[in-house]
This record gives C-alpha cells, structure tokens and sequence, in this order.
C-alpha cells in the first residue's frame, strides 16, 4: 500500500516538471517569457483574491456557527460573567476590524490589477489620513484597555479577609487540595518534611496545621461563596486552570500564588443548562510539565452548602482515601 | 556598466580588504586568488552567506515541518496507527506507529525551537539583511566579512547540533521552546532535560553568538557605508526594518544568552538561580531562594522583541514588494519609519504580558497591558498604508505579489487576536490554549514565512541570477494561502473552548469531546499545507540550475540591488558605487514616461525628491 503511494507521489512529480517543461519549451516556440506577468494573469488573480476574501469570510462564519456551541458554558463564577461579557466586546470589536480590513485589502487587489498600458496614481502620503488612522484605534484601544484593566484588577486584588483558604498543591502529575479547616488558616509547610506519608509537607508542629483537611480525589466547594486558592508546586512549573470558572494561576516552586473566585452554578444546575448529565467541572494543569501533562487533573464539584458541609464532616471522620487528616482531636 | 574613471571617493567611504582590489575595476574577482574553500565554504562575500543562510533554513524549516505532521497526526487521531509516524521516528518514539508522550513533547519543543529561530530569524534577518543591506545602500560588502562569515558558520552549527539533539538516547529537550525551569532543569522531571537540553542551551548560545555578530556587522555597515546621496530618509524601508531588527537583536539576544547561562548554572553547578523548595524523584533539593519567574522575565525580555524581529524584515521585504508591484510609491514612508522605531523601542516594555498568570505582581500586569496595546497602533498603522499602496495601483501579480498581500491579511487576522491575549482578564483563561498557538503561528508561521517567501520569490534574480517558474509559483501561493488560514482559524476555537496546548491528547477529558473533528480538520488543512511546499521545493530547486536566466531588473524597480550585474561580482559593483539621487519610491511619478525611476538618475531641474515632506 506504502509502494503505491510512493510511486504516486514520484509520478505526480515527474508530472509537474514535465509540464514545466512544456509550458517554458512553448513559450520558447512562441517567442514570449513564460515568466512575464500578463494582463491576463494580473486579472486572474486578482478575481482570486476577492473569491478568496469570500470564501475565507464564508468558512470563518462557517467555524463560528458551527462551534460556538461547543466552546465553554456560561461562567460558573462571579467574574467570570463579567469576563465573558469583556470577551465578547473585544471580540465583536476585532471581528469587524479584521471583516473590514481584510475587504478593503482583497477589494484593492481584485480593483487594481494591472491593465496593459494602465498607470497607478503617484500618492505618497497624507498626514491626515494617518492621524485619523492612528487616532482611531489608539482610541478604540484606550477603551478595550480601560475595561480590561479595570476588570483585571477586581479579579486579582486579594481576597477579603475570612474567605475561605484552600490550598491547591501540584505535582507530577496530580492535584492535592488542603482546607483550612475550622480556623480557615493554611499551616505552614515545608518541603524539607515531604515524605510518603506527609505528601505536603505540612508542618504539624504549626498549630494551625492540626485542622487542615487534605484531599485527595475530588474538590468539593460551596455554590455561593468566595474561596480564596492559594497554589504551590512540589516540583516543576503547573498551573492550575479552571475554564468553567474562567480562573488560572501558575504554581511555582518556591512560592505561593493566588487567586480567588466565587462559584455560583452547583453541578446538577450546569448538568441541566448543558443537557448534559454527565457534565463535571474539572480542573487541569496548563503549564507543560512532563510525560503526562496532559492527564493531570482533579474532578471538581460544586454543591448547595448543607451539602458540602455533610461532605466536609464525612471526610474530617473517614480520613478518606487513606489521607494524613492532622485533627488532633 | 560602462568603464568610469575610478573615483577616490569611494575608496575612503569603504575600509574593506575587498578594497585593495575595488582599483582594479574594470576586472571581476579573478585576480583575487581564491580557492574553492574560501570563495563557497567560508566565504566572507555577503552573496554567497546570504545562500548559505536560506538552503540551511529552507533545510531546517522542512525538518520543523515533518515534526509537525508527526504531532498534527497523533492529535487529530490519537491511539490511531500511521506507518509515516514510525518511519520518521523509529522504533523507538514511534513503536507501532504511535507516538511516544515524551517524544510528542521533544517534537512541539523543536518543532517551535527550530522554526522560531533557525527559519524565522536565520532564514529571515540573515538571508535578506546579508543580500539586500550591502546591495540598497550602495555598498561593496558588510563591514566585516569576517564576523559576517563566522555569523553564518555559528548559525550552521547551530543548527546542526539542534539537529543532532534528536538523536539522542533520552530525547531531544522536551520542555517547550519556552523551556521553563524547573522542568528544563532537572533531569529528574521529563528525560528530555537531561543531554537533550543540554544539547539545546549549547546549539542556542551558539545562535546567539550568529545573531550577535551578525546583527552587528548589519548596523555599523548600515550606519557607515551608504552610497553617496543615500541619507537615512532615502533608504529603502527593507533596510530601515533590517537596522532596527539588528538593534532590536543586539540588545536583546544578550539576554537570553544570560538566562540560559544561569540555567546552565542550575543544571550543573549547583546554584539556585531558578529552583527553590523542590522536592523530585523522592529527594529533596537542597537549593533554595531562586524563582523560575526569574527565568521567565529573562527569557521573555528577549522573546518579545524576538516575535517583532522576526515580524519586522518581513514587514520590510513587504514595504518593497508591494511597491514595486503596485507601481506606487509605498504610502506614508515617513509614517512606515515612524511605525519601524515605535514597533522597536515598545518591543522592549512588552514582555509582561507572556507572564500574566505566573504569578508576578497584578499591577505589574496591567502595565504591560497598557504598552502591548499601544504597540497595536503602529501595527494597525502599517497595515493602513499596505492598503492604501494597493489604492488606484497598477498592481503586478508576480507571485512575490500574492506573498506580500498575504501577509498583510494574515497580519491583521493574527494581530487583532493578539489584542484579546494582550487584555490579561481574557488571557486568564485564555493563556497556554490553542488561542495563543492559533495567534502566534497566524503571525509568525503564517504571516512572516510569507514575508521570507515573497523575499525568495523577488530577490531569487538577485540570490541566483534565474527566475522560478510564475505558474508553480501561483499554485504554491494559493495551496499554502488556504491551508494556512485553514488550519490556524479553527483552531481560536480550540483556545476558546479551554483546550490547552502541549497536550499529547485530549481523550483525557471529555469536555473536549465534541471538538476532536476540529483537530481533524487542523490536521487535514496541515497536511495539505505541507504538501504545497514540495512544489515551492521543487520550483526553488530546480530554478537554481535550470531556471530561466533572469533580466537585470526584472520587476522595473528603483533600488541598487538591481543595478549591479547579472553576475555575481566580487564588490557588487564592476565600477565605482552608485550615486543615489532621490528616494527608492518613485514609481508612476507624473511628468515621466517610464513608470519608474531609479534611485541613480539625478534629480531633474526643479523636481522635488518625493522622500521629503
């Protein structure tokens, strides 16, 4: 089977050259250099380019409709609303720029392709012209920025006092989360005391270690309220990214990142906006960080808060999945 | 040209060892005893380096390219077989036509390696800068062609070692071009970065040393050794894009080179510059107090201005070819140089916006927010001016033509992608997906590889005195113009949709299920992208031994380049250099006859250089 396409591949290329061949031997009959630009050719292509503007803005319209559907569901956060909402204004904004643009340059080529005889109109510049073409988008952009900058700052200022810590602990190639437990304070750790059993190194000589509950398989947060992540990484660069709550942060060795959201959509409700009863939240590494990179995640659910508290209570008892739980009491 | 007195002027202008030879002008180089080493291997004579760059990154660009295909394969039907990858990768990384993980990584690692730096900077800067810098502004040769000469051998061995990296047992450096530590430090973490990235930090500092003298050698000849009349303001905007890329090199490639020292440090020495706190393959390691986000400002510093050192010649080579085709003067040429030095003095202030979520100050986030987006307005001015050239031109459809024209459309699709990345709030959850790939390489894999391949198209005259084939040159246009826009705009929706990159499949999640036919069609796009470039290989090839002989000025165009011989002379020049008179624009000037008139012919009585304002 292999042959055979080989042997098709030499023959397509024999093909080619020899009508190379013809095409210069001809022209060399005729007297004319097949390599001139012609009128012909000059008309040719530029009916090209316009057909290729259409057919470039048809399959782009294509792409849209046909995926836009299929990209991520409404935010399951609080900023995460107002993101999407910055999204689509910049988007609607470079969709018509680019739309726009992109005619006026296929338009010119298709308009002025060269005609026997014809002459192009000698106009070097226009100071004017580009003032107003600077101006525009320097003003354009002043507002994408104003927006985007004002949003960006809400996302990333600190949480408020009191919001609820958990630590999100990456290595090759799992998550762990820690809560903070009653006292909602973190313990200390330390990655001098990492060993089989202290997979996080916390230290419990730190009293505000004794409280912390680590877990293992899932995430399970409270819809309605703001939690404050805090990220750190056992070896190499992850990150941690939560498309659905519109939220990514590195976690890098060696320090602690942050970031915080709210989430305000429970799995079973963004099962039934999906339609989808399989649907869970889930969250990835986005940093390459080795061989399987592209498996490290943590499945994570989003429940009313009777609900999380039972879970909470359940997994303080059990110590569940064989977890080191610190409650010394 | 016809036998002129030799004019003394021209030897002061010049210091060159050429010179000594420039007195015997009637005569070409064949009283300067050269042997077949130093006239082809190690040639100090701009020409022949500036070949010597393009076969080598026309070479490398078709390994990049297979890599390519090897990886779009695995992920568009992953677990799937293929017979192409195992013969590409051996039984080793391609046992039973599936790829491995680890060398899925090595592949995107090199793959981006190779083409951001060997092809788009090698290829680009030091094939046009060497060719056209000596040739537009009048000159014999570069400054040195010593250093010009070592800068190619350093860019060969570069390029050979990176290849050689490959090979070896544990794997070529597999971390992403980007090559973050701690992963890119320590063996323990992915067995790429062990000889691999060794290999890797060697072939790369070696680059750096190729772009450093090069770059070099391409500001002082700029500077010091234009032709008489050839103020800055007449210089052709091919030659103000090579000066301000050069600078934008010298002052940033230095600091790479820094970053990848001190990984170097790391790696084998023991220091902490990068690592901290790490805990691997069941030990603990006893450096502390480095940050990798040290080695992501290092690297970004000079990764920005590389994307616009890669993006500017292009946009250089763009200005002319434009021009020259449309038979107008480039519109707005001082608003084109203005553009050059804003694009390069931003590129510097930029890099932050690589690194909004690595965990730096937010503030500092929204800075680089602000000087990313003020960098949009100078491109959006560029690309203004394209068009309005095209305005009421007389346009030539070579194909260097439809190259030109391509890139300004892949430049805008591609830049104002970039305007969202560039907003940190959306590069939240756009960081690190297909999003950012589908920017980058609509920029830079499409945008500025048909920058270099409307040079190649233009200048093969000038590089090897022949023509391609028009009509071969027409169907590679065409076939690689709707493969390009084929594969990289589906794939924003991939990005959109959170899939991230450097992901060896997406089955691991079945959110991304529905969005696999988009890989297929990436994939098929691809592979029909790859494909057209063999009739570019073809026509490239065969056109340099069989290709019909070229005219001296083939596209009636008004700059130096092609006023020297259909030869190529020792000097340029078989006479004394020219003399420039007016601006490199002056195409269908009213009041002459011809549409074009070279930047040699004096000024006529009361006719205004059409450069001033």
């Amino acid at each position: 089977m292999s042959l055979l396409v080989y042997i098709i591949l030499i023959l397509a290329a024999a093909a080619i050259w020899q009508l190379v061949r013809v095409v210069e031997l001809s022209g060399k009959l005729k007297g004319v250099d097949p390599n001139r630009v012609t009128e012909s050719d000059n008309r040719m292509q530029g009916r090209l380019m316009i057909l290729m503007y259409f057919g470039l803005l048809i399959f782009c319209l294509w792409n849209f409709f046909a995926y836009k559907d299929k990209l991520l569901p409404v935010s399951a956060s609080e900023h995460g609303v107002e993101l999407d909402w910055l999204m689509e204004f910049n988007m609607y904004i470079i969709a018509v720029v680019a739309i726009v643009t992109n005619f006026l340059l296929f338009y010119m080529a298709y308009k002025y392709y060269g005609r026997d005889g014809g002459r192009a109109t000698f106009y070097p510049h226009n100071n004017k012209l580009e003032m107003i073409w600077t101006g525009i988008p320097a003003v354009v952009l002043f507002i994408i920025i104003f927006f985007g900058i004002t949003l960006w700052n809400d996302a990333t200022s600190p949480a408020a006092k009191g919001t609820r810590v958990v630590e999100l602990y990456s290595m090759q190639f799992n998550w762990k989360a820690r809560y903070g437990g009653e006292d909602n304070t973190l313990g200390k750790s330390n990655y001098l005391l990492i060993d089989g059993v202290n997979e996080l190194g916390v230290d419990s000589t730190d009293s505000k270690a004794a409280d912390d509950v680590i877990v293992k398989d899932t995430l399970v947060l409270p819809v309605g309220e703001e939690v404050d992540f805090r990220f750190r990484s056992r070896d190499v660069i992850h990150s941690a990214y939560f498309p659905h709550f519109r939220a990514q942060m590195n976690c890098v060795p060696g320090m602690e990142t942050y970031f915080h959201f709210k989430p305000t959509i429970t799995t079973a409700k963004m099962r039934e906006i999906t339609k989808n009863p399989e649907f869970n939240y889930v969250l990835l590494c986005n940093k390459i960080c080795g061989a399987a990179h592209y498996n490290m995640q943590m499945p994570i659910r989003i429940v009313e808060k009777a609900e999380y508290q039972k879970w909470m209570e359940a997994t303080k008892a059990s110590g569940s999945n064989g977890n080191p739980y610190y409650a010394k009491k | 040209m016809a036998a002129e007195t030799h004019l003394h002027s021209d030897l002061h202008a010049q210091s060159l060892e050429h010179d000594a030879h420039a007195q015997h002008d009637h005569h070409d180089d064949h009283e300067h005893q050269e042997s077949f080493i130093s006239k082809y291997v190690f040639s100090m004579d701009h020409k022949v380096i500036s070949r010597q760059f393009l076969i080598t990154a026309v070479i490398m660009a078709c390994l990049a390219m297979v890599m390519s295909i090897v990886f779009r394969l695995q992920l568009a039907w992953p677990g799937e077989k293929f017979a192409f990858i195992n013969w590409v990768m051996g039984d080793k990384w391609g046992k039973d036509g599936i790829l491995d993980q680890n060398a899925y990584l090595a592949l995107v690692t090199i793959h981006g390696t190779i083409m951001v730096f060997m092809v788009l900077t090698g290829g680009l800067s030091g094939t046009f800068s060497n060719l056209l810098i000596p040739y537009q502004i009048g000159a014999r040769d570069m400054a040195s062609g010593f250093m010009n000469m070592l800068s190619y051998w350093f860019f060969f061995l570069s390029s050979l070692l990176m290849t050689v990296s490959l090979f070896v047992e544990s794997g070529a450096a597999s971390g992403g071009w980007t090559v973050y530590p701690p992963l890119s430090a320590l063996e323990k973490a992915m067995p790429g970065s062990g000889v691999g990235m060794t290999l890797w930090l060697v072939s790369m500092s070696l680059f750096i040393v190729s772009s450093l003298l090069g770059g070099l050698n391409y500001i002082i000849t700029v500077l010091n050794f234009r032709a008489k009349g050839l103020k800055m303001t007449r210089l052709p905007l091919t030659i103000w894009a090579f000066f301000v890329t050069a600078i934008l090199g010298v002052l940033s490639f230095p600091v790479l080179f820094s970053a990848a020292l001190l990984l170097i440090f790391d790696r084998s020495f023991g220091t902490s510059f990068y690592l901290s706190d790490i805990y691997i393959g069941g030990e603990a390691l006893t450096q502390t107090g480095g940050s990798p986000v040290l080695f992501e400002h290092l690297f970004w510093f000079l990764g920005h201005p590389e994307v616009y050192i890669i993006i500017l010649p292009a946009l250089g080579l763009t200005s002319e070819i434009i021009s020259v085709n449309a038979r107008k003067p480039i519109f707005g040429y001082r608003a084109m140089i203005t553009s050059i030095l804003a694009i390069g003095f931003l590129s510097f202030i930029v890099w932050g916006h690589h690194m909004y979520i690595t965990g730096m100050n937010p503030f500092l986030g929204s800075v680089f927010v602000f000087t990313t987006l003020l960098i949009a307005i100078p491109s959006a001015v560029k690309a203004f001016n394209y068009i309005t050239t095209l305005w009421k031109g007389n346009i030539q459809f070579t194909p260097a033509m439809l190259f030109a024209i391509g890139l300004v459309s892949t430049f805008i699709t591609g830049g104002v992608t970039g305007i969202i990345l560039a907003d940190s709030a959306l590069d939240i959850n756009l960081h690190d997906t297909y999003f950012v790939v589908a920017h980058f390489h609509i920029v830079m894999g499409v945008s500025a590889i048909l920058g270099m391949l409307a040079g190649v198209y233009h200048w093969f005259p000038k590089l090897f005195l022949r023509k391609m084939n028009k009509n071969l040159g027409y169907l590679h246009f065409w076939l690689t113009f709707i493969s390009a826009y084929g594969v990289f705009f589906p794939m924003h929706f991939l990005g959109l949709a959170g899939v991230p990159r450097r992901y060896y499949e997406n089955s691991a999640f079945p959110m991304f299920d529905n969005l696999q036919d988009l890989n297929v069609l990436i994939t098929v796009f691809a592979i029909l992208g790859a494909l057209a470039q063999v009739i570019f290989l073809f026509n490239f090839f065969y056109s340099i031994f069989r290709g019909p002989k070229s005219e001296q000025n083939p596209w009636n165009a008004n700059t130096l380049e092609w006023t020297t011989p259909m030869a190529n002379i020792h000097g340029n020049w078989p006479g004394p250099l020219p003399e420039v008179h007016r601006w490199p624009y002056d195409y269908s000037k009213p009041g002459t006859e011809k549409d074009f008139i070279p930047q040699t012919v004096p000024l006529k009585e009361g006719e205004v250089d059409g450069g001033g304002h």
